[in-house]
């Protein structure tokens, strides 16, 4: 351990003592700890690999890249004060970062007025939906989750269906986005119920759902244990309607805590999840297997959907450093702006003056689990 | 009929995880009037160290075992380390030492584990038993009986024991109890560790159901907190049954009423008996002899 400290210190000391100067300092705010740590622990993993990885590869425009990273812990005062000190202390050029969608909206508060872009890691489209000139973000929305799903319900003939959603703000925040597209398929929701983010048994609300005979399908959107403790009620249950979840589970570790209830369920997931079972024509095969088997190599983890945002966010921000030529915030920005067919791991990125997320529905993957692990649809 | 058993049944199910984490409440309160909300880290730590003892390829039973004595010891440390130095600290005070051992516990267990979501196998298989069109688990049984077994135990504790007396002699007058040579610093370290092991055990009955994280226990802590309020803080049987009265109030009112007043109706019940009856349900009426 003092070794670890004193080895880590001489390379800090060696780090300053070296062309320090020349460095481009990006800053980094993410939620390693705290309640969205299952969100901000694989995105902080992400950003030190890749900045590992580009800075052995000789870094961007021959300079080394440095990155300013906190962990503000799910809590939006802290990246507040950390974006502020990212800013006017460490005086970085861009910022990635955001885990959640509350400390990307403490961010884009210090951010727009500092005129430094951003490129936020959180899933709500309230963040890029006014179009803020320095705001980006790599997630998909929930709105485009919903519409995923539902384009997947219109093509098997499912039309009612019943909701079922959890409580917390991802849970509560898709299902608003659901019931707002949901009228342009033609789909209707014959009954809705909610439960608590820890709630230990879900069988009541399904048994009203069950008993109501014509729902041709369940959807779940929910993140953490809920959506597991759902599955495995429905199996318990024995219903037999279709069950849809959301991008909100999309890990390895549903499949396990679910259980064998799981088997047959629909999901929207990135490609991240699916790096081995997409076809060899893929445009994002080689990016997506290059990410994963990095990640995997180095932390002995699967690579995650959300290490996957962090990851475009750091490539994309790259990238636009290229192509404008120099690490100056407003050329970063405006470079970010023209980025077209820019193919990152959650999907090709086709950025607008009016567009700041620049994703396609052809970014999500209809994962459906077969045998214990995912499977393509279609 | 099939609904209102299967109400019924979820409701017992749940029930059942908020007495055993009421009852577990019990011990603490009886020996020292303090309410310990690390009890919620406790549960954790059972289900917890379980799972990565069975992931290291420990049997099941043994990991149980392993991580109910050493959820003990942290009851014990956290007994020798935080309250006892702070003796004769007023009841406030020491509850809020609970609190900020409940938050280092929490930290702990996210450095030392990990942050995911685990669950290891339930222990008689996940076949749903069905009756009468409605199912139940078999975990759900187990945990049942885990439940009534350590009322019986408490409530002998207790009744019939001499060191249970002793317990109850130390929490209503500790001068008076060691006069007649009863050592209330054993006492309470025992109460710690029995109270620390009850939660453990909750943990690892109830993590196939309810799966486990290193942050699971405030929110396990809060509804077993508000159970035993229900029925009586410090009382087993007002512990069994306030956990089990919430459990069918949330189930009943999710399945006649709507899931989004679920939790608000358990409230409202629990506040309009405490306003009736400060003492909860099964609760006496404290009374001072001078």
């Amino acid at each position: 351990m003092k070794f670890k400290v004193f080895g880590s210190a001489l390379a800090l000391t060696l780090g300053l003592a070296g062309p320090a100067f020349a460095d481009i300092k990006i800053g980094a705010s993410v939620s390693e700890t705290g309640p969205a740590s299952s969100l901000g622990d694989p995105e902080a993993k992400t950003l030190k690999l890749l900045v590992d990885e580009i800075n052995a590869a000789g870094g961007v425009l021959g300079q080394k890249l440095k990155l300013f990273f906190y962990d503000d812990g799910g809590d939006p005062n802290k990246a507040r004060t950390f974006a502020t000190r990212l800013v006017e202390d460490d005086e970085v050029v861009a910022i990635v970062g955001g885990s959640t969608t509350g400390t990307t909206m403490s961010i884009i508060s210090v951010v727009e007025n500092a005129k430094i872009p951003f490129i936020s890691l959180a899933g709500a489209i309230e963040i890029i939906d006014p179009v803020k000139p320095f705001v980006f973000k790599t997630p998909h929305t929930d709105r485009m989750a919903c519409r995923k799903i539902f384009e997947d319900m219109k093509a098997k003939g499912l039309t009612k269906i019943a909701l079922i959603s959890g409580s917390d703000g991802f849970g509560a925040s898709m299902r608003k986005q659901c019931l707002q597209v949901i009228g342009e398929f033609g789909i209707t929701v014959l009954a809705e119920e909610t439960y608590g983010p820890n709630d230990a048994d879900m069988t009541p609300q399904l048994t009203n759902i069950r008993s109501k005979g014509e729902v041709q399908a369940i959807l779940n959107p929910g993140f953490g244990q809920g959506p597991a403790i759902v599955t495995r009620n429905y199996g318990q249950l024995g219903i037999k309607t279709p069950l849809y979840q959301s991008h909100g589970v999309a890990s390895k570790s549903f499949i396990d805590l679910a259980g064998p209830a799981s088997e047959g369920v629909r999901l929207p997931g990135t490609a991240v999840l699916v790096a081995n079972l997409l076809p060899a024509n893929d445009p994002q095969k080689a990016v997506v297997g290059a990410y994963t088997s990095a990640y995997q190599a180095k932390f002995n983890l699967p690579a995650s959907t959300f290490g996957g945002y962090a990851h475009d966010g750091l490539r994309l921000l790259v990238d636009a450093i290229k192509r404008a030529g120099k690490a100056e915030p407003k050329a970063i920005r405006d470079a970010l702006e023209s980025t077209k067919g820019f193919v990152g791991v959650t999907g090709t990125f086709n950025m607008a003056a009016g567009d700041h997320l620049g994703l396609d529905l052809s970014a999500f993957r209809m994962l459906e689990i077969k045998r214990g692990d995912w499977a393509l649809v279609q | 009929m099939a609904e209102l058993l299967q109400y019924l049944l979820s409701g017992v199910t749940v029930g059942a995880v908020y007495a055993l984490v009421a009852l577990g409440f019990t011990l603490i309160y009886n020996a020292s009037d303090v309410v310990n909300f690390a009890q919620g880290e406790f549960v954790m730590l059972g289900g917890m160290i379980s799972f990565f003892a069975w992931q290291a390829g420990i049997p099941l039973p043994l990991a149980a075992i392993l991580a109910i004595i050493a959820t003990a010891s942290v009851g014990v440390l956290l007994n020798k380390l935080a309250i006892e130095p702070a003796r004769g600290a007023p009841v406030a005070s020491l509850i809020i030492i609970t609190i900020g051992a409940s938050i280092f516990l929490r930290g702990g267990a996210q450095l030392v584990f990990d942050k995911q979501l685990h669950r290891f196998p339930s222990f008689s298989g996940d076949d749903p038993i069905r009756i009468l069109g409605a199912t139940i688990l078999p975990q759900s049984l187990w945990v049942i009986a885990g439940a009534v077994a350590i009322f019986l135990a408490l409530w002998l504790f207790f009744a019939h024991t001499l060191t249970g007396k002793a317990v109850l002699a130390t929490a209503n007058n500790r001068i008076a109890a060691s006069l007649v040579g009863i050592n209330p610093n054993h006492m309470m370290t025992l109460s710690f560790a029995v109270s620390a092991a009850i939660g453990a055990l909750a943990g690892v009955l109830v993590t196939p159901i309810t799966l486990t994280s290193y942050d699971l226990g405030v929110a396990i802590a809060l509804k077993g907190f508000a159970a035993a309020m229900l029925g009586g803080m410090g009382i087993p049987a007002g512990a069994l049954a306030g956990g089990l009265l919430l459990g069918l109030i949330e189930a009943f009112t999710a399945g006649y009423v709507s899931s989004v007043y679920k939790d608000a109706v358990a409230f409202v019940v629990i506040l309009a008996v405490l306003f009736a009856m400060p003492q909860g349900l099964f609760g006496r009426k404290a009374m001072d002899r001078v």
